[in-house]
């Protein structure tokens, strides 16, 4: 750990102002994974502007029906929301999956879609990793890939995005805002992790200096009836070999109207599935559906030698979220 | 037999923990907390190879770093005597053994400024290829000399034997490398003055630590005092003298007079506080149409460190958990660049037993016979080893109770019959078992004083066991009085000598030694209360009916095994384990002791894999994020049990020892229910959703 200068902002606009000028300052949030990481000495800033207390914690109702969550609401918090809970529980869900409630009464949604991958090899600063510094290779490539991608990974990267709340919100069409130093914007969540390519380093779209203030989700009724689903080695407090948010919505016969589904663990992102979404709609969601919409979204999957598995567990798990959100009796 | 105590009064209930009101208040003071004088803090600097030499060290950007005072090298350290235990004889020569090797130490004013120095240190390798992939067939392969047992032992021709056998099982079987992570950390605080140096280290035997500094350092023993009077865990990790403590030391030493302070991180206790050596397990079974083992041969591969010699006795309970009249039991290590292995709760038998017993268990199903029925069928009249009787052996006791406890009987005997939801259900069985060990030289003293009570003395360790309770409850029976009159102190050199907390022998040996003091002081002072100031030492005796019995603790294992159709998890939500080992001292202390074996005999069967990156020489899972070990929600149900056994030989109280056996069997009958579950036998630790998957 290096020495830094801790600040607490007062404000938005001067955390920004703050943080943009100064390209070694870095936005602390609940300080969940930005304190490990300084530690470690993943990370390096020698600014820590803090922005856990801004007034960014609202979670309230959005102006088109929606909902709009501040970005500095705690994890629990969130997932205790009642609206959340009642009108997105697949968020609630993704949300308690995560971490330990220890560290969901400190983690923020802004930082928690900021989180970086737990890739071993990131997080050791003894090995080679082109996504903590580039160009050095890619120690999983040919090493431990338990945790890795199968979809969109590069030769460059093949890490995965390890935020549960992430792949809710990508999958509920989430809207994320975001101030800058030149103003403010806002992105679909799907848009705001991208893929490793040949510029690993960058885990988002941001620029330096910019800080999510808001994550709003559109009014999606069906969304009541969603669920999320972490395949795990371990009961709790274990990141996702696979996991899945989605939600459902099926008219009287039985017949799939509308579906959003979104995996997690499997990409350097959260990865929504719109193939398998458009192999569901208009059929019944049995589980030989769900399966052969899970093998159209995994069409193009790249394993690893050590991940091949992730293919029938992300297949295992859709089927088997889209069954408990079926309110048909399906075959097997 | 030595003479037993001849009152039960406090032995035998089960009053809470004498400590336990000053741990949770955090009042009791761990190795680290103990406040010195203006302490310096360590901090180490690793090796970033696996193999080769420090060709040099710059020093310059750590040592201007604000409040360093120093940072030791190879080329600096102060001299320590070599020969003896190369694990410790550290910063004396520039050679790489291991990825993680201790290679210098940054001393500061705070443990921020020293962890910062120590990234600023830059060093110079010359590396040379390492080797660390361990492999049945490697050709190096050589049979180790130093164990503490035979490496091998052959009786009869297991192979005609099996050749002719009805019913056989080969098969190889693998448990994963396995790292103890006690939650309190490898603390050493090291202080030296005009009489010598004093230890606060979280350590499982402050004698045994005592003496291993002491040779390093070429001191007398008497120079040194060593305290651990609370331990936060030490799964064996802390019964022998690590690097760490010599480098505390070493820094305190080069300090002159400044104490120094030092805890290993998490990431850090991966590499240097030993850790359990994956294991290959080549099983062969053969036995008659009644599943009468008539061969049994078990050959071992295992790996360690090119620093220090370490046997896994891997082969050890095969031994002696079944007859079977012509038997092989095989050790073959591999001398790897790898950090050094050691002592992991119940070292040996505890992967010993996963290999032999899910064998066992493939066996019962080729003769088409109940788990169970297969292992009362191969009872042994006398230990098949030494051919000597068992002191106790109550294993068919604790198969047919347990087996009523768990609901044995409604199991259908084929594989893949029982589906609730997506939840493929299963249960399973597995034996377990753990020798009686014995050391010798454990003394007390006792001592009436004028607030009237009498004060036990002894130099063991409590490492969270409930040690120094028990030690009470025995020492008031030995004496006649009431546990209130009586007041044990543990965790000091300055106390008489008591063997490490290691080998489930805690109890044996302290017990033996207070119940002779005890004796002795009634013998010399008279049955009512002495005056004040009347003192006894004396050391547990010999028992000599350790050379006419073979003595060891049994227990059967249950697991119900839950694997999703759908993602192939894996969950547990009932285990229950039943246990025949000796008189139970304190039934709340005992149950946790039994209870916490079983939880990591579940986490080694589920979750404890150190992953090995064979290119760059380490393990990358090192922390407790990634290496996983069993959370609250992965136990929902974990039941044990005891049978009432009385043992006349293994030492005065009757007991047996408890600390390993919960984790020795529980592995197999975890895989043994995956596979009556499922239909798919995992032969391979830790058993994972992906091996239930198919493409």
């Amino acid at each position: 750990m290096i020495p830094f200068e801790y600040r607490r902002a007062d404000d938005v606009s001067a955390a920004v102002d703050t943080v943009a000028r100064n390209p070694t300052a870095s936005f602390l949030g609940g300080g969940t994974n930005l304190v490990d990481h300084l530690k470690l000495g993943v990370a390096t800033p020698e600014h820590l502007v803090d922005v856990s207390r801004l007034p960014l914690d609202d979670i309230e109702p959005g102006p088109d029906g929606g909902l709009r969550i501040g970005a500095t609401a705690r994890n629990s918090d969130t997932a205790a929301d009642p609206d959340v809970r009642s009108r997105y529980p697949v968020l609630a869900e993704a949300l308690l999956s995560g971490a330990s409630g220890q560290l969901r009464n400190l983690a923020t949604v802004g930082g928690n879609l900021l989180q970086r991958t737990r890739c071993a090899y990131f997080q050791d600063v003894t090995t080679p990793c082109n996504k903590r510094e580039p160009g050095t290779g890619c120690s999983a490539l040919e090493g431990y890939q338990r945790y890795h991608a199968i979809l969109g990974a590069s030769r460059h990267c093949v890490a995965t995005h390890p935020s549960d709340m992430a792949v809710a919100m990508v999958a509920l069409d989430a809207t994320v805002h975001v101030q800058g130093p030149n103003g403010s914007r806002s992105l679909p969540a799907e848009e705001l992790h991208r893929l490793p390519g040949d510029e690993p380093e960058r885990d988002t779209v941001l620029e330096h200096g910019e800080l999510i203030t808001a994550v709003e989700l559109p009014p999606l009724p069906f969304a009541a009836n969603s669920a999320y689903r972490k395949v795990r080695d371990r009961a709790s407090y274990a990141f996702a070999l696979v996991s899945v948010a989605a939600a459902l919505d099926v008219d009287d016969a039985g017949t799939v109207r509308d579906v959003r589904i979104a995996f997690g663990g499997l990409a350097h992102k959260p990865w929504r599935a719109h193939r398998a979404e458009a192999a569901l709609r208009g059929g019944p969601a049995t589980d030989d559906r769900a399966a052969r919409a899970a093998e159209a979204e995994l069409e193009n999957a790249e394993p690893l030698a050590g991940n091949a598995f992730k293919i029938p567990m992300a297949r295992g798990a859709l089927t088997a979220t889209l069954r408990r959100l079926s309110p048909l009796p399906t075959t097997r | 037999m030595t003479r037993s105590i001849e009152r039960v009064a406090a032995v035998g209930t089960a009053p809470e923990r004498v400590d336990g009101r000053a741990k949770v208040a955090g009042k009791a003071p761990y190795a680290y907390e103990h406040p010195v004088e203006r302490p310096a803090y360590a901090h180490p600097i690793q090796a970033t190879i696996a193999a080769g030499r420090v060709r040099g060290i710059d020093t310059a950007r750590a040592l201007a770093v604000d409040g360093v005072h120093t940072v030791l090298t190879p080329d600096n350290a102060p001299p320590l005597r070599r020969g003896q235990d190369a694990e410790l004889e550290i910063l004396q020569a520039p050679d790489v053994a291991f990825r993680g090797q201790i290679i210098g130490c940054v001393v500061a004013d705070t443990p921020e400024a020293a962890r910062h120095a120590a990234d600023l240190v830059a060093v110079d390798y010359e590396r040379r290829d390492h080797d660390v992939t361990l492999a049945s067939d490697r050709p190096d392969l050589y049979r180790p000399g130093e164990v503490s047992h035979e490496a091998d032992t052959e009786d009869g021709d297991v192979d005609a034997a099996l050749a002719g056998a009805a019913a056989r099982v080969e098969a190889e079987y693998r448990t994963a490398r396995n790292h103890n992570n006690p939650l309190e950390p490898h603390t050493t605080v090291a202080v030296w003055d005009a009489d010598g140096l004093t230890l606060y280290d979280s350590t499982q035997g402050v004698h045994s630590l005592r003496s291993a500094v002491a040779e390093v350092f070429d001191l007398d023993e008497s120079r040194i005092r060593v305290l651990a009077p609370y331990v936060g865990g030490g799964f064996g990790s802390k019964g022998t003298a690590h690097a760490h403590v010599v480098l505390a030391a070493l820094a305190a030493k080069r300090m002159s007079g400044r104490p120094v302070k030092l805890a290993l991180t998490r990431q850090q206790t991966f590499t240097l506080a030993g850790y359990r050596t994956p294991t290959v397990q080549r099983v062969a079974l053969g036995a008659d149409t009644d599943g009468r083992i008539d061969a049994l041969a078990v050959d071992v591969v295992e790996q360690t460190s090119r620093v220090k010699a370490f046997a896994e006795q891997t082969a050890l309970p095969s031994r002696t958990m079944y007859a079977a009249p012509h038997r092989r039991t095989t050790h073959r290590m591999a001398a790897l660049d790898v950090p050094v292995t050691s002592w992991m709760r119940a070292p040996g038998v505890c992967p010993g037993m996963f290999g032999p017993e899910v064998a066992m268990d493939e066996l019962a199903e080729r003769c088409g016979l109940d788990p169970i029925e297969l292992r009362l069928r191969n009872e042994p009249d006398r230990d098949p080893e030494t051919g000597k009787p068992y002191s106790t052996r109550n294993l068919a006791e604790c198969l047919r109770g347990g087996a009523r406890r768990f609901g044995w009987d409604a199991r259908p005997a084929a594989p893949r019959q029982t589906r609730q939801g997506e939840w493929w259900i299963g249960t399973g069985v597995a034996s377990s078992t753990y020798p009686v060990h014995h050391a010798p030289g454990s003394a007390a003293r006792i001592e009436r004083r004028a607030d009237g009570r009498y004060h036990v003395g002894v130099g063991a360790v409590d490492i969270g066991t409930g040690a120094w309770t028990v030690l009470g409850q025995i020492a008031a029976d030995a004496l006649g009085v009431d546990r209130e009159d009586v007041v044990v102190t543990v965790g000091d050199t300055a106390l008489p000598f008591a063997s490490v907390a290691g080998g489930s022998s805690g109890t044996t040996n302290w017990g033996s030694a207070i119940v002779a003091a005890a004796h002795g002081f009634r013998a010399r002072f008279g049955d009512d209360d002495p005056p004040a100031g009347s003192e006894h030492t004396e050391s547990a005796p010999e028992n000599p009916d350790t050379e006419r019995f073979a003595m060891h603790a049994f227990g059967a294992q249950f697991a119900e095994v839950h694997v999703s159709a759908d993602t192939g998890e894996i969950r547990v939500p009932r285990l229950l384990g039943v246990f025949a080992a000796g008189r139970i001292v304190n039934p709340r202390l005992a149950r946790s002791q039994f209870l916490g074996g079983m939880t990591m005999g579940l986490s080694m069967a589920l979750h404890e894999e150190g992953v090995m990156d064979e290119r760059l020489g380490m393990v990358v899972n090192h922390d407790l994020a990634e290496y996983h070990v069993a959370t609250n929600a992965d136990v929902p149900s974990v039941e044990a049990e005891w049978i009432d056994e009385h043992d006349p030989h293994v030492n005065p109280m009757g007991t047996k020892g408890i600390g390993e056996i919960g984790i020795v069997g529980t592995a197999a009958a975890v895989a043994n229910a995956a596979y009556h579950a499922t239909g798919v036998r995992v032969r391979e630790l830790p058993v994972t959703a992906d091996r239930f998957l198919t493409a």
